[in-house]
């Protein structure tokens, strides 16, 4: 058996660290084409500074709009990097190790993407400061910067520490032709790293521990971020479940976002070997998880508040669900919701076309629910007088698609300096595999196929999957 | 000597050690002193000639707490229809405040009568005892001052807007851009108690006119009101006066029956009403005819262009940014 093992690992090796060694033309005209687009935002952004938040559709009605879509959006799909790789951790669920590197990755850019976006939207950008030499704790929105700061921090500190024997292994594997500079700088981030068992038990203990920290962290963002909205008094965002409805929902799009980026990079970086059918489904169950209890809360948030119909409340149940934003409210119920969860429960045809457009159909409607959260509230009167209007300006869209830009842009970056897969979790989980069914092989009474089904030869069900 | 040498070498490590421990110390206090110090941080005293000396002189005592109170009596709100005029509160308050356009700090509502008819509703900022807006400011650019106004320091404000999500009566306003302003308006010193000019990013409303009240002005609404429905009072004196007439403000709110807006929100506004429809000048609840708009008589177009990609061409405010 030993051989076998050899070659899988080493296989691995080379599949996962192609793409490093190996850049296209197309790829280079991709990055082009993302830093054109984060280019012509900046521009947006240079001319808002010139002339003011009045570039913006935002006016003193609605004085907030789609760069706080973008923020709750952002925010919320970083938390896929800790769902998958500190809850899934925590429980031990064996199959999240080759997924954990990209939900870390999606973690990391998107809060970086996520907190600018307030500072995009102030109105004096260069008093930002002010937050640190000035700041209240008594502001939801100091609560925001330091909840962020310390998940981006974590976040990188957990996206690191797995990465080190990664790094090690590339150290160890560059060329050489390979650049000093690009010699030193994996020397340094690999911190030494020669695999002892020392090393390598303390490596665990301080992963088990970050992955323990950034739970609760992960739980307060998302919480602190739905109290901006929700320590006011307007309707609809005058909610005690907000914190939980947000945290639901960011965890149902940061699944959706790590389906999309998973499907993505298998395809273009064939990593069809690692990432199989089998980390769709159930990526696919966790993410219906998540709908149905953001669902029941949906319910639960229209239901009461719609029950008693305060007159505030009654003006925007009316905008949201007849009126002018009914369009988009039930695009988000159908596209959201509805046709995601049949794709899930339904299992006719490919599964990995599947959870990807109902991945995508929940980014989708879950920007558009965001936005719905927070533009309709702000149209309500709170005085006797007429419903405000928004509607977002060249300026805002194209800051917005520099956003997403930028999100992407990152990622093809990062692609190109770490694999893609943790290479030496993949490798760990595939010899315990081994070892697994060898001693199941071994035992007298057992079967190969017992060994098999008790979740034994990995590689083999791979190989299976892969072919489905 | 090798005790005078373990004596020095103590020394010094006991300087390092102290050294370290006072920078961590400090490097670990440091988020917290503004929770320490909350209060003092929004109260630094601003430059500008109307915060203290200038002002208070005429006052009497300058240490008198004050507790500035509005009643308006709706009786003789006739939102200035019967006049055929803008509503004279808001006009004087831009006047006087070269408000920038499209900003009623003071501002007339019609409020639907249950008949069918229609009754005014003049708004400042209610300058709330439990003001949503302070509390939600990340910087403290929003404070009470000594006498209970809510004031804004424009140079601290960030421009985020928390505290107009926070506001339940819509008294904030934002410079989207750089406010088109009269050329006088630059002569005027800023203050946070007048804060003239507008600050391009920063957000604003009605302070009471408190550069006035210490020196025993009436605010430009109240003093620009032709039917003098506006009072203006100290809650603490127990005294409100419209400019002819004074009251004693505690029985006047009793014997009319004064209430205020959204009372049951819990946010203590310092502007009471008294129930009215502009009766005492013959104003019908079913009058129909509505109220004018203000006049900005300084042109512009206000906060309503919005700037297109790749137009070269010279913008309406270029000359001012």
């Amino acid at each position: 058996m030993r051989p076998r093992i050899e070659t899988g690992h080493r296989r691995l090796e080379r599949i996962a660290l192609d793409p490093l060694a190996r850049t296209t033309t197309s790829y280079y005209l991709f990055v082009l084409f993302l830093v054109a687009v984060v280019a012509w935002g900046f521009y947006a952004y240079v001319t808002q500074i010139r002339w003011g938040l009045v570039t913006t559709g935002m006016r003193d009605q609605v004085f907030w709009g789609i760069y706080m879509v973008n923020f709750v959006f952002f925010i919320g799909i970083s938390h896929a990097g800790t769902l998958i790789s500190a809850i899934l951790r925590v429980t031990q669920a064996s199959w999240r190790t080759p997924i954990t590197r990209m939900a870390e990755m999606i973690t990391v850019v998107a809060i970086s993407i996520g907190a600018l976006m307030p500072i995009i939207d102030m109105g004096r950008p260069e008093r930002v400061w002010h937050m640190i030499a000035f700041g209240r704790f008594q502001s939801p929105l100091l609560w925001d910067i330091i909840s962020i700061t310390s998940y981006l921090t974590g976040s990188l500190v957990y996206l690191y520490l797995p990465a080190i024997p990664d790094l090690a292994l590339m150290r160890d594997r560059l060329g050489r032709d390979a650049s000093a500079i690009k010699r030193k700088i994996y020397t340094w981030l690999a911190v030494g790293w020669r695999n002892t068992p020392e090393q390598r038990h303390r490596l665990e203990k301080a992963i088990g521990i970050m992955a323990v920290t950034i739970i609760p962290i992960a739980v307060s963002v998302h919480t602190v971020v739905s109290y901006v909205f929700s320590m006011t008094l307007r309707p609809g965002w005058n909610s005690t479940v907000f914190g939980v409805y947000f945290v639901i929902g960011a965890i149902f799009s940061g699944i959706a976002s790590l389906l999309i980026v998973m499907a993505l990079f298998r395809k273009f970086y064939h990593l069809e070997e690692f990432i199989t059918a089998r980390h769709f489904r159930n990526l696919g169950y966790l993410m219906l998880v998540a709908l149905l209890v953001y669902f029941y809360l949906t319910v639960g948030e229209y239901l009461t508040t719609g029950y008693k119909l305060e007159i505030e409340d009654k003006h925007l149940l009316e905008l949201l669900l007849v009126g002018e934003s009914a369009g988009w409210f039930w695009f988000f119920v159908v596209a959201g919701l509805v046709i995601p969860a049949v794709l899930i429960i339904v299992r006719r045809g490919p599964v990995i076309p599947r959870m990807l457009i109902a991945a995508v159909l929940v980014n989708a409607a879950m920007w558009v629910k965001r936005f719905l959260i927070l533009v309709p509230s702000l149209q309500v009167p709170l005085m006797p007088f007429e419903f405000g209007a928004y509607r977002p300006t060249w300026v805002e869209w194209s800051i917005t698609a520099a956003a997403f830009a930028a999100f992407i842009l990152i990622f093809a970056i990062f692609a190109k300096v770490m694999p893609l897969i943790s290479v030496w979790e993949v490798a760990e989980e595939m010899e315990s595999a081994e070892h697994a069914t060898l001693e199941a092989v071994e035992r007298p009474s057992g079967t190969l196929e017992e060994a098999e089904g008790m979740g034994g030869s990995a590689a083999q069900r791979r190989l299976e999957e892969t072919q489905s | 000597m090798p005790d005078k040498q373990d004596g020095k070498k103590l020394g010094r490590r006991q300087f390092l050690k102290w050294s370290a421990g006072a920078g961590l110390a400090a490097v670990l206090s440091s988020p917290f002193l503004p929770v320490l110090n909350p209060v003092k941080a929004a109260n630094v005293p601003l430059p500008g000639p109307s915060h203290d000396t200038s002002h208070s002189n005429e006052g009497g005592d300058p240490k008198k707490v004050r507790a500035w109170t509005m009643v308006v009596d709706l009786k003789k709100c006739d939102g200035c229809v019967t006049i055929d005029a803008p509503p004279q509160c808001t006009q004087a308050c831009i006047d006087g405040h070269f408000a920038p356009k499209g900003q009623e700090w003071i501002q007339i509502f019609g409020v639907d009568l249950p008949g069918g008819g229609q009754s005014f509703l003049p708004v400042p900022c209610y300058q709330c005892e439990n003001a949503p807006c302070v509390n939600v400011c990340p910087v403290a650019a929003t404070y009470h001052n000594e006498d209970g106004v809510v004031l804004i320091d424009h140079k601290r404000c960030i421009g985020c807007r928390m505290c107009m999500a926070a506001c339940p009566y819509h008294r904030r306003f934002f410079n989207w851009a750089a406010p088109e302003v009269p050329p006088e308006a630059a002569l005027a010193h800023y203050s946070p108690l007048y804060p003239v000019p507008a600050v391009k990013g920063t957000v604003i409303k009605c302070m009471f006119c408190a550069h006035f009240l210490r020196d025993g002005k009436l605010p430009y609404c109240v003093a620009g009101c032709p039917m003098k429905a506006l009072y203006m009072g100290d809650r603490n004196e127990d005294i409100a006066s419209n400019g002819v007439e004074v009251v004693q403000l505690s029985k006047f709110l009793d014997e009319n029956d004064a209430f205020r807006w959204k009372e049951g929100l819990g946010t203590q506004p310092r502007v009471w009403y008294l129930p009215g429809h502009g009766q005492n000048f013959n104003r019908h609840a079913s009058d129909p005819r509505p109220l004018k708009r203000p006049v900005w008589n300084w042109g512009g177009d206000g906060y309503n262009y919005q700037i297109e990609p790749l137009t070269w061409k010279r913008r309406p405010n270029e000359t001012k940014d």
